[in-house]
């Protein structure tokens, strides 16, 4: 169990370690360099200073002392300097991570729950019309652009019908604290969480009805009919502890892909994370912000692998005696 | 003359009888038409309709049906049916590209990871781990904006993060094949790896590829649309993804520049679902009471 444990986090450290070399290599073999993009953006340089920006972000050194720097650097928390901001990264990316975590969790628990719920539903009565909606619903889903959703709920909730703020997280105009910021806060989260959670809703509602049909098939559900046990039992007792297992495997996997629809939905609803950064760093040509992003993302997916893991084995005991 | 005698039912080939069965689905078939009409429009269209997708034709921002411009114009005055028509171009191009990039890594990684197994398996699935950490849209925002956004590197990018999924199914698929008797005969008669590989394996893990990769066509149109909505496409092509990009900030002048082309993108990746559904009915027949 220990050794399992620490086997996992061996592995989670070297994967991000191969994202820094990766994300290391793809800067030095890209065509252009940064002095270069600061230059243009400042309108010109001298040679001596352009020689004095590379001696300073360290380009005249080999690229093994370069990449060893990096590496050194990111172990203590540095991961650069934006060249727009002319500010640590780090501290960009812990001023928007808050934003992006309450929007992602958010979206994913709504995905979660009401996926869960409509896929157990619909694997139940399969022939409703709730069955053949859910089916309809999750094909949709899949096929618009999450970006697309996002502007067409705006039309539709806050242009035609104006109950939900278009966009940010908070009222520009009011100064409020307490619970009446908290309020707004919300407020202001409701579309963004609903358009992320649409494409997961899809997935989860599929996934869990699917899984669903599969366990109510299997003997021990008829066992557990044929003993008497009322419906409500070994629907929630019996079927679903097991058929939400890949649901809760696939929810850890699918994180990356969450992140990677949330700069799309941030960036639509100029929601002030993580995702909005990235979009900026791209108009800005800021290379080391969105390198910066790239890893922190997939340490945080990398975490939530590991803690998809501990989940699914409070679910299933079974697997912690193997 | 006519044949008196009851003719023996002719043997039908596996793909007559998935055909078949994929004929008997409606919304696959459906998928089909609306797939084939957008490729043929999108194909023959700009020799049809001549008018310039990137050029001021009238005044910017009219809605649809009052002018000679029939969908109306975008907030540069550029014609947005011209748009729609070129931009499914692009848009079908990297889609295709990246799909095909897409299914060569991941069957190429599955199979000599499913083939092999033992140490080969575990270095290549360290790297489909590898893969599958990677927040796929970022990386793929990297790679384009280093690189330059041209039709290639924007479809390599995709190919690059997408193939995760498909390599894992072509090893679970080849772990179970190649046990079977069928493969083993063939070994014993010293058939090389090669021949395993490809000719008698793949062919038989062939249903459920043909789905993913089906699918994967989808899913890289629909990267492609999320890459060139945040700008990252080649600047001197229309593509669907930057009409909506371009026309995000006038939605409340002129709804329309946006409202179509997430539709052409919606109802192409539609088509492409059903179509997956309808060939996974068609080759699992068992599967279709789900």
């Amino acid at each position: 169990m220990l050794q399992g444990t620490l086997n996992r986090l061996v592995n989670a450290a070297i994967l991000l370690v191969a994202v820094l070399v990766l994300n290391f290599t793809l800067i030095h073999i890209a065509p252009g360099d940064p002095v270069e993009a600061i230059v243009g953006e400042m309108g010109g340089a001298t040679p001596e200073m352009i020689a004095q920006m590379r001696a300073q972000y360290g380009l005249d050194q080999p690229f093994i002392v370069q990449i060893g720097t990096y590496l050194g650097n990111v172990l203590t928390g540095d991961l650069g300097m934006s060249t727009y901001y002319s500010r640590p990264v780090t501290g960009l990316i812990a001023e928007r991570i808050g934003a992006t975590l309450l929007l992602v969790v958010t979206a994913l628990l709504v995905a979660l729950i009401l996926g869960t719920v409509l896929g157990v539903f619909s694997a139940r009565k399969r022939r409703s019309v709730l069955s053949h909606l859910v089916t309809v619903i999750a094909l949709a889903g899949f096929s618009a652009p999450v970006f697309w959703v996002g502007i067409m709920l705006i039309l539709l909730l806050s242009v035609s019908i104006p109950l939900l703020p278009i966009s940010g997280m908070t009222s520009s105009s009011a100064d409020l604290t307490g619970i009446a910021h908290v309020l707004d806060v919300l407020h202001h989260l409701v579309l963004p969480a609903l358009t992320l959670a649409t494409i997961y809703l899809a997935f989860y509602s599929r996934l869990s009805r699917a899984s669903m049909l599969e366990v109510l098939g299997s003997d021990y559900i008829r066992t557990a009919r044929a003993k008497g046990l009322p419906q409500r039992m070994v629907i929630y007792k019996h079927a679903l502890r097991n058929a939400i297992l890949p649901v809760v495997t696939f929810a850890g996997l699918q994180f990356g892909q969450l992140i990677s629809g949330a700069v799309l939905v941030e960036t639509v609803f100029a929601w002030p994370g993580l995702g909005t950064l990235a979009f900026e760093s791209i108009l800005r040509r800021d290379t080391p912000t969105l390198l910066g992003i790239l890893f922190f993302s997939s340490m945080m997916v990398v975490v939530m692998n590991l803690l998809t893991d501990v989940v699914y084995r409070l679910v299933d005991p079974r697997i912690q005696a193997r | 003359m006519t044949d008196t005698t009851l003719a023996a039912p002719k043997p039908v080939s596996p793909s007559t009888q998935a055909w078949r069965m994929f004929r008997q689905n409606h919304a696959a078939v459906l998928g089909l038409a609306i797939l084939l009409a957008i490729i043929v429009i999108s194909l023959a269209g700009p020799f049809i309709y001549t008018v310039a997708p990137r050029e001021m034709v009238w005044m910017p921002l009219t809605p649809p049906g009052q002018s000679e411009y029939v969908l109306g114009t975008d907030y540069l005055g550029r014609d947005l049916l011209a748009g729609l028509i070129n931009g499914g171009r692009v848009t079908l191009a990297v889609g295709f590209t990246a799909a095909l990039i897409t299914v060569a890594i991941g069957i190429t990684v599955g199979a000599l990871a499913g083939f092999f197994g033992g140490r080969v398996d575990n270095l290549l699935m360290r790297v489909t781990e590898f893969f599958q950490v990677l927040p796929n849209l970022l990386f793929a925002m990297v790679v384009v904006m280093l690189f330059g956004a041209d039709l290639l590197n924007i479809s390599i990018a995709i190919g690059i993060v997408s193939w995760t999924s498909t390599a894992r199914l072509t090893r679970a698929e080849f772990m179970r094949i190649r046990e079977m008797d069928f493969v083993k005969a063939e070994r014993s008669i010293g058939a090389a790896n090669g021949r395993l590989i490809w000719k008698v394996i793949l062919p038989n893990a062939a249903p459920p590829l043909i789905v993913v990769s089906a699918l994967s066509i989808g899913t890289a149109i629909l990267f492609e649309a999320g890459l060139s909505f945040l700008g990252l496409s080649d600047p001197n092509t229309t593509s669907w993804g930057r009409m909506i990009g371009d026309n995000r900030p006038y939605i409340l002048d002129s709804p329309w520049g946006v409202t179509f082309p997430g539709l052409c993108i919606f109802l192409t990746v539609l088509a492409i679902s059903l179509i997956g559904d309808g060939m996974n009915d068609a080759f699992n027949p068992k599967l279709r009471e789900r």
